[in-house]
């Protein structure tokens, strides 16, 4: 179509009447890609074509605007392109206003961070816009402030609300800043206090994230808010959005001519540092010496500055390692000992058996006092030692604290840890007495002291999974491996049944079912680890039995680690608990449990949760078909 | 501003126990490939091919007792080895065999490691810890015949040889003994006599270990104590202290001069491997390295200079190879 009006009247409302109708039949594809590029190259110099392009725009009735703006916002190159094919029909149109600032990007998550940039970027493009710029942060601020909004919300949604404020943000000036300053600080209060409280570190990077973003952008001078938190891809990536460099940033209204050349400016600048040339690193020479002239006095010494006396040793005894852990003021014999802790124990299980509680109340205390590498781990591996040697005694002690008044979260959470590291190794069947135990057919549990232990759980729940099937197919390919009695099948209940005891007990300093919810979520996962590991041993029907009631009570908890503790815990017991002992004694509790998995598959928010749930119900189903193909 | 230390050029690990004492044999011509021998506390012999950092053979001759001394006669084909079950074994590794030829009954419950001179072509001669207490034979190999026994006089309370060297003035003279006593002196002997020729008294505690320039007749020993001892031998044939080195810490296991009589390494019980200049007793060098105690140094014998490398054996299993000072 290539005409030029020179000054007549015409009317393109029909034209808009096509397009509304073509877009809202979902044909937005195909039309908008041939009309945005033809318009953006007619637009870009002819001012009469931007009025035209306008006017079609407005024209469309309102039930096909938002299809329309929709399309157009997505197929839009760049911001200042949408601004010049929509003009301010954000600002006359209601419709349009709605589906820009609340739709797509309250109600909707699914586009891309280049939609986001195109969509903000038009809002900050005219002053008549900006004031629904300000307006769209302050509603997008108060959805990622409110704390119900972060639980109920998915991690998705969380995340593309985050990345509109930054890109926000990275388009306000000074002067619209300092109006909002008061408001933009309250909630950024708010939010990184519901954000922080979240068990899920990707929601607490995001809410790290933005604050960090924020206090830079409102307290350009003074000291800002700095996290510490892991610098992976996303981060990086929003922190990326924050830099705007738009080539284009102040004119308002009619568009310019001249603002044009600089459309097919350069891309954002920044610059790739030149590359380095590496610096020269001083080539060290192993042989300094001239060893072609005779005389020795030409061989150069190298350093030996490091030739110290040797250090004091670590004790030999058992005894003597807890005297120097309670009382000793030499920190070299301190660091000394806690290194050399663990194989003490191992190597000498008789005497440590003498002891075992009071050491292991020692350990669990144990400050670091010196900055020894590795001391979380070293004190880790110290209780695990302790408690495999003895461990009906030193687990009573350990789960009776873990109840107890006025432990700190990290040694509650560190209880938990070493109790399951402890049946891990008490479970394997010990090959040559080593307590390495790899072996390839069998997933390996790694609990690391991070928090990520839920995402190697839903690992390991699948591989299990596929092991199983797997089994018929193979033969008997493997060696045999030594075999030995189950060490963990005396000790199971000791680990398992105080745990689960007084969870609904508040004491003052420690509400498992209140405040601190994340060690509920890991004490859920705990018991899930157990009761796998449990497998094979005589209590694991009690233990089922019990922690699938556990589980009913928890069912509603509104915080999804939690949640998806409690579904790994129904997968223990499927994989853990004997076909045949789950249909005689465990009927009604796993009837129980199936409903309300169905329930999750259906309605609750996390996505995790829902794989969780599906899981565990054809874990059921393949129950059920096992038993029903066995001969009775 | 002088460099760190250097690492080590490659770690060999593997043999699974404490490694006691170690051998080079890299002389050979190409397509040869240069070999070191290890002897461990599990009774092992470990021939490790240099060229791929792996175990080429493993010897089992000592029935799992602890190998203290390996040395190789003329070339690697011919090996000597020593263990606690009181032999000496003589193995055969021409074309791949690992066979034991033939074996000393030493009966002697020590840890002092034998010595080897060559004195003619295929005539060996071997000083090593006799049955009794104080005494040293001499033995000539291969015909196992006895060339002499050193007995100290009665009343000198010299305790056990703890380490002894054999050699030569020059080639064709009367071979010398050279003893290190639990004492803490050091004895020559002379073998066609049977005498002792002159003692010195070093240490104040037993002599762990020595070695002996035979050019400038001059040695070294060292001790459980912090003290190295340099002595030499003047024209009378006496033993004098000529100078004495303090180290940091306490305790040397294995001393050793580099065939060019340029450098010497010490293995210490601090886990640390101490490099001198020969002449001066310059110290050049402290390698950290191990883990633990260092039982045995070597020097490799390559023909080549810059390819030279030292070996050391530890208690933490592993044998270290650095290549210094080429």
């Amino acid at each position: 179509v290539c005409f030029i009006p020179g000054g007549l009247d015409c009317s393109i409302s029909f034209v808009s009447h096509v397009l509304g109708k073509v877009c809202v039949h979902g044909r937005q594809k195909e039309i908008l890609s041939v009309l945005v590029p033809r318009l953006t190259d007619l637009t870009k110099s002819d001012c009469i074509w931007q009025r035209i392009c306008w006017r079609l725009v407005e024209c469309v009735p309102d039930r096909w605007m938002e299809a329309v703006v929709l399309g157009f916002v997505q197929r839009a190159p760049r911001a200042d392109v949408l601004s010049r094919l929509l003009g301010n029909l954000v600002v006359k149109n209601k419709k349009a206003q709605f589906v820009v600032t609340q739709k797509m990007l309250l109600l909707q998550y699914g586009h891309t961070t280049a939609v986001l940039q195109n969509l903000l970027g038009y809002l900050a493009l005219d002053s008549l816009r900006r004031a629904l710029l300000i307006k769209v942060l302050k509603e997008l601020l108060e959805t990622w402030g409110s704390s119900s909004a972060v639980k109920h919300s998915p991690p998705e949604q969380q995340q593309y609300i985050s990345k509109a404020i930054l890109i926000c943000l990275s388009h306000l000036k000074e002067p619209e800043i300092e109006s909002c300053r008061q408001e933009l600080l309250a909630s950024m209060m708010e939010g990184v206090k519901c954000h922080l409280d979240s068990n899920l570190p990707q929601i607490r990077h995001l809410g790290m994230i933005v604050a960090e973003s924020i206090s830079s952008k409102i307290n350009t001078d003074g000291p800002v808010l700095k996290f510490q938190y892991e610098e992976d891809d996303e981060a990086r990536e929003l922190k990326s959005l924050l830099v705007q460099t738009p080539p284009f940033c102040v004119v308002p209204s009619p568009p310019d001519d001249d603002r044009n050349d600089k459309a097919d400016a350069a891309l954002p600048g920044v610059l790739e540092s030149n590359k380095k040339s590496h610096p020269a690193a001083p080539v060290k020479p192993e042989e300094e010496s001239d060893a072609e002239l005779d005389s020795d006095d030409d061989l150069i010494p190298y350093d030996m500055s490091e030739d110290k006396e040797l250090k004091t040793k670590a004790p030999v005894y058992i005894r003597d390692c807890i005297e120097v852990l309670t009382g000793s003021e030499d920190v070299d014999k301190w660091e000394a000992t806690v290194k050399a802790l663990e194989s003490l124990v191992r190597k000498n299980p008789a005497a440590t058996r003498e002891v075992s509680v009071e050491l292991a109340k020692i350990v669990l205390h144990l400050e670091e006092k010196t900055c020894i590498e590795g001391f979380v781990e070293l004190r880790q591996r110290a209780q695990v030692a302790i408690l495999t040697t003895d461990p009906i005694p030193v687990a009573k002690y350990l789960t009776s604290q873990f109840y107890s008044l006025n432990y700190s979260l990290r040694q509650r959470v560190d209880i938990l840890d070493v109790l399951v590291l402890a049946a891990q190794e008490l479970s394997y069947p010990k090959s040559h007495g080593k307590t390495k135990h790899s072996d390839a057919q069998k997933p390996c549990i790694q609990l690391l002291p991070s928090r990520d232990s839920s995402k190697d759980w839903r690992r390991i729940v699948d591989e299990r999974i596929k092991s199983k099937t797997r089994r018929f197919a193979t033969g008997q390919s493997q060696v045999e491996r030594a075999s030995g009695p189950n060490e963990f099948n005396s000790v199971a209940g000791h680990f398992f049944f105080p745990l689960i005891q007084h969870f609904d007990r508040p004491l003052t300093t420690f509400d498992l079912l209140g405040e601190d919810h994340f060690v509920l979520g890991r004490l859920v996962h705990t018991l899930a680890i157990l009761m796998y590991l449990a497998v094979n041993t005589v209590a694991v029907t009690a233990m089922g039995k019990a922690l699938l009631e556990f589980v009913w009570a928890l069912r509603f908890h509104t915080d999804s680690y939690v949640r998806q503790g409690l579904l790994s815990c129904i997968s223990s017991v499927l994989l853990s608990v004997p076909a045949e002992r789950l249909l005689e004694d465990v009927t009604e509790e796993l009837l129980e449990t199936q409903s309300w998995l169905g329930d999750v598959v259906e309605k609750d928010p996390d996505g995790d949760c829902k794989r969780l749930a599906l899981q565990n119900l054809l874990l059921m189903e393949n129950l059920k078909k096992k038993l029903k193909t066995v001969p009775s | 501003m002088a460099l760190p230390p250097p690492d080590p050029q490659f770690v060999l690990r593997g043999t699974s126990a404490a490694v006691h004492t170690l051998h080079f044999s890299c002389g050979s011509q190409e397509p040869a490939v240069p070999v070191l021998f290890s002897g461990s506390e599990n009774g092992f012999i470990h021939v490790w091919n240099l060229k791929t950092h792996r175990v080429d053979t493993a010897l089992d001759g000592h029935g799992r007792k602890s190998v203290y001394c390996v040395e190789t006669m003329g070339g690697k084909d011919q090996l000597l080895s020593q263990g606690r079950d009181q032999r000496i074994c003589l193995w055969d590794l021409a074309e791949g065999r690992t066979a034991v030829t033939d074996s000393v009954c030493t009966e002697n419950v020590g840890f002092c490691r034998c010595s080897l001179l060559k004195v003619a072509q295929g005539r060996w001669l071997m000083a090593v810890a006799a049955k009794a207490l104080e005494e040293v034979q001499v033995l000539e190999l291969p015909s196992k015949t006895s060339v002499c026994t050193l007995k100290p006089e009665v009343g000198a309370k010299l305790g056990m040889p703890m380490c002894l060297k054999l050699w030569q003035p020059n080639c064709g003279s009367q071979p010398l003994l050279l003893a290190g006593y639990e004492d803490g002196s050091v004895v020559l002997w002379n073998l066609s006599m049977g005498k002792a020729l002159s003692q010195l008294v070093c240490h104040q505690e037993p002599v762990m270990s020595l070695d002996f320039d035979s050019e400038k007749t001059k040695g070294i020993s060292g001790s459980s104590e912090k003290v190295l001892s340099i002595w030499s031998l003047n024209e009378q044939q006496n033993l004098q202290v000529y100078k004495t080195h303090k180290l940091v810490n306490a305790g040397i296991s294995d001393i050793t001069i580099r065939p060019d009589k340029k450098i010497l390494a010490t293995a210490g019980w601090d886990h640390r491997i101490r490099i001198f200049g020969w002449k001066n007793l310059k110290p050049l060098a402290v390698l950290d390295y191990h883990t633990a105690t260092v039982h045995a140094v070597s020097f490799s014998d390559h023909k080549i200079p810059s390819e030279r490398l030292l070996a050391a054996g530890s208690k933490d299993h592993r044998i270290s190879i650095w290549s210094i000072y080429t």
